[in-house]
């Protein structure tokens, strides 16, 4: 990558996605590592498998206790290939949605992070309903009774990202982009032509700024200058904060309120005029 | 002197190649099944609800057609009509969205992509969403978003049962992540139906693919298909570049997902209505 100065408010789309896909850029497990104490991962869906694309565990948050939800690249080739990309299958969502219904039962606050290219298309994903286990993680995760704070942290790749990203708050790093399909997917179908990814980039509307603007994220949280993949450590000390202030906000809700409040979020997003 | 004389010197133009041949077009249809083809009286197949009479191949049918063929009489009102797209990215490709739209509204005479109708069927007040194919794909923007939801809490209010018709590419990409968020906003929605104990059955027709199969295609009380519908999250020749290797054969077709454990019935349209005659008795409080 090329980039003389990454981070201006005028950067490209593209550049953007880039930056949002940056090898170097932290991911959830390093995030873990620097945010939460006392982190116990917990595996597989109790039906099929143990996706490594996706990442669920218990763990403190500023000492209490949180349910962690997350989306893992692999760092290098060998770990890419075992965590798929990045890329869930079903089972991956369904672990994702039993470990979600857990914290619900003992009272514990979940948090996800984003960070995906999508969900994984392939001939097992399909055979074990790929669709089915994405739409029932919208349903149930609108519908759970404890706090759900989402952070994009990188790429947030269509409904591949949205099954873990229903919640009470959903807030996206200054980098993380959050599209309904990748630039390069809506080329080859718009334009018949991958090479204009870079304009489809623009023209979906991607970046943070864009999607604050158009209500689909609360809040863009700052990354350290030159992006998070800078300096991890201060990466994860601002999401901590933002974290912190959205937990105590949702705290304050009754289920109720709470429940109302996610489903209204949710409810007023779209476009449209009466004619 | 001859008795007749012409008027002009030729006999008249001669007519062009494409009108010297005998137009059947509109009398008869050859079955779009390739393995059949064969040529079908174009009213035989009316009244066999487009389903081929040879191969029993299912036809595509418009989104009015599908509300017709389950209403008791064909009979319905038309709900939360005048919702109409807009264009909030600004979004150009090779052609702007509203050039799109326009086309796609003139071409179909709906404003957007879905019809929602409230009838009876089998005498059960019910409401229908029916989704347009021959508007952009039957994509899912904010307007399918909102009138599903719309149609959602209408049934809750009324507590009546649902029926979506799903005929869609998935999401609409000229709305970005708006199209996306609306696959949450019905799912929520769908949701608060079900913790409301109402019945919400979902039929898939060709194709029901992506958004909308991750969304509320998957989510019914029963999950039910045409036969040989193309169903899926991921497009065909996204996973042939991704895997580099040939789908098996039959693979995303109604069958294969019942095979799979997806579906709960595979049903022919020209039983379609009676079977959901019978369900909605199986799920309405007895009287």
């Amino acid at each position: 990558m090329d980039l003389v100065n990454p981070t201006p408010a005028n950067m490209e789309a593209i550049n953007r996605v880039q930056l949002a896909r940056h090898d170097k850029r932290p991911y959830a497990l390093d995030f873990i590592k620097l945010l939460f104490t006392e982190f116990h991962e917990l595996h597989g869906d109790r039906k099929f498998f143990d996706d490594p694309a996706i990442i669920a565990g218990m763990a403190r948050f500023k000492g209490r206790p949180v349910a962690i939800v997350a989306h893992q690249k692999g760092r290098d080739i060998k770990e890419r290939q075992a965590r798929n990309f990045g890329m869930p299958k079903p089972d991956g969502y369904r672990k994702a949605l039993r470990v979600m219904k857990l914290a619900e039962k003992f009272g514990r606050p979940i948090l996800t992070f984003i960070d995906t290219p999508g969900a994984y298309p392939g001939i097992d994903a399909e055979e074990r309903g790929q669709a089915e286990a994405i739409a029932v993680n919208l349903r149930e995760m609108a519908r759970i009774t404890v706090p759900i704070i989402v952070t994009i942290t990188g790429e947030g790749g269509s409904g591949g990202a949205l099954a873990i990203g229903v919640g009470d708050v959903v807030n996206i790093l200054e980098n993380g982009v959050y599209s309904v399909i990748t630039p390069e997917g809506c080329a080859a179908i718009l334009w018949k032509d991958a090479a204009m990814a870079p304009q489809a980039a623009a023209s979906l509307k991607v970046t943070a700024r864009d999607l604050l603007l158009h209500g689909i994220v609360d809040e863009i949280i700052p990354e350290p200058e030159g992006g998070a993949h800078e300096n991890w450590e201060m990466a994860a000390e601002i999401i901590g904060g933002y974290l912190e202030r959205s937990l105590a906000e949702s705290d304050k809700l009754s289920v109720k309120e709470r429940l109302e409040k996610r489903y209204l979020k949710f409810r007023k997003m779209g476009a449209f005029e009466r004619v | 002197m001859s008795w007749f004389k012409r008027q002009t010197d030729k006999i008249g133009e001669i007519a062009p190649p494409e009108e010297r041949t005998v137009k059947t077009e509109g009398i008869f249809v050859k079955c779009d099944n390739e393995d059949c083809g064969a040529t079908i009286y174009r009213k035989d197949l009316k009244e066999n609800l487009n389903v081929c009479p040879t191969c029993g191949y299912h036809f595509r049918i418009t989104a009015r057609e599908r509300l017709q063929l389950l209403f008791d009489d064909g009979k319905y009102d038309e709900r939360d009509t005048g919702i109409a797209p807009t264009n909030p990215l600004e979004f150009v490709d090779k052609s702007p969205y509203e050039v799109r739209l326009k086309k796609a509204q003139k071409a179909t005479g709906l404003l957007d992509a879905l019809i929602t109708g409230e009838g009876r069927i089998g005498g059960v007040r019910t409401v229908v969403c029916a989704m347009e194919f021959n508007f952009i794909g039957g994509s899912m923007g904010s307007v399918v978003g909102e009138k599903i939801t719309l149609a959602i809490e209408y049934c809750i209010d009324q507590r009546l049962p649902l029926i979506i018709v799903s005929c869609s590419g998935g999401a609409r990409m000229q709305e970005g992540a708006l199209s996306l968020m609306q696959m949450a906003k019905i799912s929520a929605a769908l949701a608060r139906l079900d913790d409301h104990r109402l019945p919400y059955f979902s039929l898939m027709t060709n194709p029901t693919t992506g958004g909308v199969t991750a969304s509320y295609a998957m989510l019914g009380d029963l999950n039910i298909a045409e036969p040989g519908a193309i169903i899926g999250f991921a497009g065909a020749r996204v996973i042939e570049q991704t895997i580099r290797q040939k789908l098996p054969k039959g693979f995303q077709r109604s069958e294969f997902l019942l095979e799979h454990g997806m579906l709960d019935a595979v049903v022919d349209r020209r039983e379609l209505k009676q079977f959901f005659v019978d369900a909605l008795a199986f799920v309405c409080p007895d009287k």
